[in-house]
């Protein structure tokens, strides 16, 4: 078996390049209950403008987080642009089945903090894929925006360019300009 | 789609990251300066945003008890320089400490700390901090067993300096990150008189550093203020010694920090539980004035160290002085850990005793007319102060002489004026 491209680093114009071009994103292992990360990042991500579909057969047809939930990801009649997983690690292979057989294919398979897998990432790169794991995109939208800023939070981004608001909300923000790398 | 690391994206250096980091031009004007946000509260966009804001669901700002942008800006600034992953900003070095102790202590507890720490310190963790229930028990950096002897079930972290005050002693990190590693506790080190620039803990195993930024961050002396800064490093999650940090949160309808935040949810923590309830929030004003300080650190600690290591050797050769202590000196105990932690400099403050003792020391306090006499530390000027009868006053003399401030010791922090200037005012002060 090959070796994956390395998940431990991921450039920032990687992270930016899937976020500016992902335009819907199925969340699967959205739970129940306020207090759940995967609720956070499923309002965060359509409060700014990402078409969310959270994936919970315990919920399907309610409405999560102010968004429709469906049972699993072949319910969901639109095409899905990336997949974010809140699965256990082993858990992940048999999401990647059923993100495998969708038509068309997500271009983005995207584990959360925490969820790891090399095997899934090799198939789904295999596959053609685009894959990233151990991260959130809240937080790495939060980072590239500088909206995580706001929480003194360490976005690793540097930039003399104004920071464009986000439609009419007085605290969201675009993500960042693209950062030229002198090299 | 781009490679996922292509190698090519760069890191800023450390000046840039002093200048730069944290700040952006202003959205709504585009001030290039940070703004001082010299306001209470800050409206919603409605009824859902405020709901969203008061659940940690979404980033931004209700009220500066709590965060505050202008405070933001030397948050982030602060952790960049640190290579940490978030810090926070409180009203000083002290309120820092507060804050660090009350997330990670419960009563009862018990904590490991370095007996060669700022007089402050010692007074916080013997009164203070014993009123809560968290109890000290003290260490001897120089003998490294003593913080493994002093560990026992109910330890739940280890507080050292990584540039002890008043003496400039240089402290073994490394060597005391495994002894906490292998106790399964955090590492706290109080960065104050080393800075980012001299000395990053987090790059030899500390888990929390705290500053008063008070200090040689702000650089100054005009305003007082604190960080604690999250290492991102430390295993909360699922451990349930340290709840506020691992256990769901009944504040935050049943969220758990650790799982929400992943590696900075310590820093989360801090400002969402402790500061929010026991409230010593920074003033924007403040954190502006030690943000426009923090833009010059490189060259003011590179000053710094160039005269201090300067004042310490004119003192070293003068028939008055009894014994100087400054890491920069070849002949000091500290000189072979300052090459290793502290490379670019022993930084700004050492002691001396003189040979008349305690009057000569009383003597010279009152004849120098450039170095201030006052109780700080990291300012632009230099200062002096006898530690025995004011900072460490409080302990009793056994405790003063173990924290390097016996009767005789006479402490300077050297400022960025002409060394010539500096040499000529002790000089005088010196002569009988």
């Amino acid at each position: 078996m090959g070796r994956s491209l390395n998940h431990e680093r991921y450039d920032d114009a990687f992270i930016r390049g899937i976020l500016d071009t992902v335009k819907t994103v199925a969340v699967v292992g959205a739970s129940q209950g306020d207090d759940k990360p995967s609720m956070f990042v499923v309002k965060y991500l359509s409060d700014r403008g990402y078409r969310v579909f959270p994936i919970n057969p315990g919920r399907a047809g309610q409405f999560v987080a102010g968004v429709k939930a469906y049972a699993k990801l072949a319910d969901v009649s639109e095409p899905i642009d990336m997949v974010d997983v809140f699965r256990r690690s082993d858990a992940v292979p048999e999401v990647l089945d059923e993100v495998l057989a969708l038509s068309p294919r997500p271009r983005v398979f995207w584990m959360q903090l925490g969820v790891k897998n090399e095997e899934a990432a090799l198939r789904a790169e295999a596959a053609g894929m685009t894959v990233v794991m151990n991260r959130c995109p809240k937080i790495e939208y939060g980072r590239l925006s500088r909206e995580i800023g706001w929480v003194g939070v360490n976005t690793r981004t540097l930039s003399s360019k104004k920071p464009q608001r986000l439609g009419a909300g007085v605290q969201r923000l675009q993500l960042g300009p693209r950062v030229k790398s002198p090299r | 789609m781009d490679k996922p690391n292509s190698g090519g994206e760069r890191t800023p250096g450390f000046s840039t990251l002093s200048v730069h980091a944290g700040a952006q031009p202003d959205p709504t004007t585009g001030a290039r300066a940070t703004p001082i946000y010299q306001t209470t509260s800050f409206v919603f966009d409605d009824v859902e945003h405020a709901a969203q804001l008061f659940g940690l669901q979404t980033f931004g700002n209700i009220y500066t008890r709590i965060g505050n942008p202008t405070c933001n800006v030397l948050e982030e600034r602060v952790a960049a320089l640190e290579g940490g992953t978030a810090a926070l900003s409180v009203a000083s070095g002290h309120a820092a400490q507060v804050n660090v102790f009350h997330l990670l202590m419960t009563p009862g507890d018990e904590f490991v700390a370095a007996k060669k720490l700022y007089g402050g310190s010692i007074n916080q963790f013997n009164h203070s901090f014993k009123s809560f229930g968290w109890n000290v028990r003290w260490a001897d950096p120089d003998d490294l067993s003593t913080f493994e002897k002093a560990i026992t079930p109910k330890t739940k972290l280890i507080f050292i300096e990584s540039i002890a005050n008043p003496g400039g002693i240089v402290t073994d990190i490394e060597a005391i990150a495994k002894i906490a590693k292998k106790a399964n506790i955090p590492l706290v080190v109080d960065n104050t008189l080393a800075t980012p620039y001299l000395c990053r803990p987090f790059e030899f195993g500390a888990d929390i550093i705290v500053h008063s930024a008070t200090k040689f961050l702000g650089g100054h002396g005009n305003s007082i203020g604190g960080l604690l800064v999250d290492g991102g490093k430390f295993n909360w999650a699922g451990d349930d010694r340290y709840p506020m940090i691992s256990k769901p949160r009944p504040e935050y309808q049943g969220i758990v920090m650790a799982e929400t935040f992943g590696n900075f949810a310590f820093a989360i923590a801090a400002r969402t539980l402790t500061l929010r309830d026991l409230g010593a929030a920074l003033s924007p004003f403040n954190a502006f004035l030690i943000i426009t300080g923090i833009e010059t650190l490189p060259l003011r600690m590179q000053k710094h160290c160039e005269n201090a290591l300067a004042v310490a050797k004119f003192l070293a050769g003068h028939n008055a002085v009894k014994w100087v202590s400054y890491a920069g000196l070849p002949s000091d105990a500290s000189y072979k850990l300052a090459q290793k932690y502290t490379p670019k400099g022993a930084g700004a403050v050492l002691t001396f005793g003189l040979k008349g003792g305690f009057e000569a020391g009383v003597k010279l306090v009152s004849d120098v007319q450039l170095f201030s006499h006052l109780a700080n530390i990291g300012d632009t000027r230099s200062l002096i102060i006898h530690p025995a009868s004011t900072t460490h006053r409080q302990l009793n003399d056994e405790q003063k002489v173990a924290a390097g401030a016996g009767p005789d010791v006479v402490r300077l922090s050297v400022g960025i004026e002409d060394i010539e200037d500096l040499i000529a005012d002790l000089d005088q002060g010196l002569a009988t």
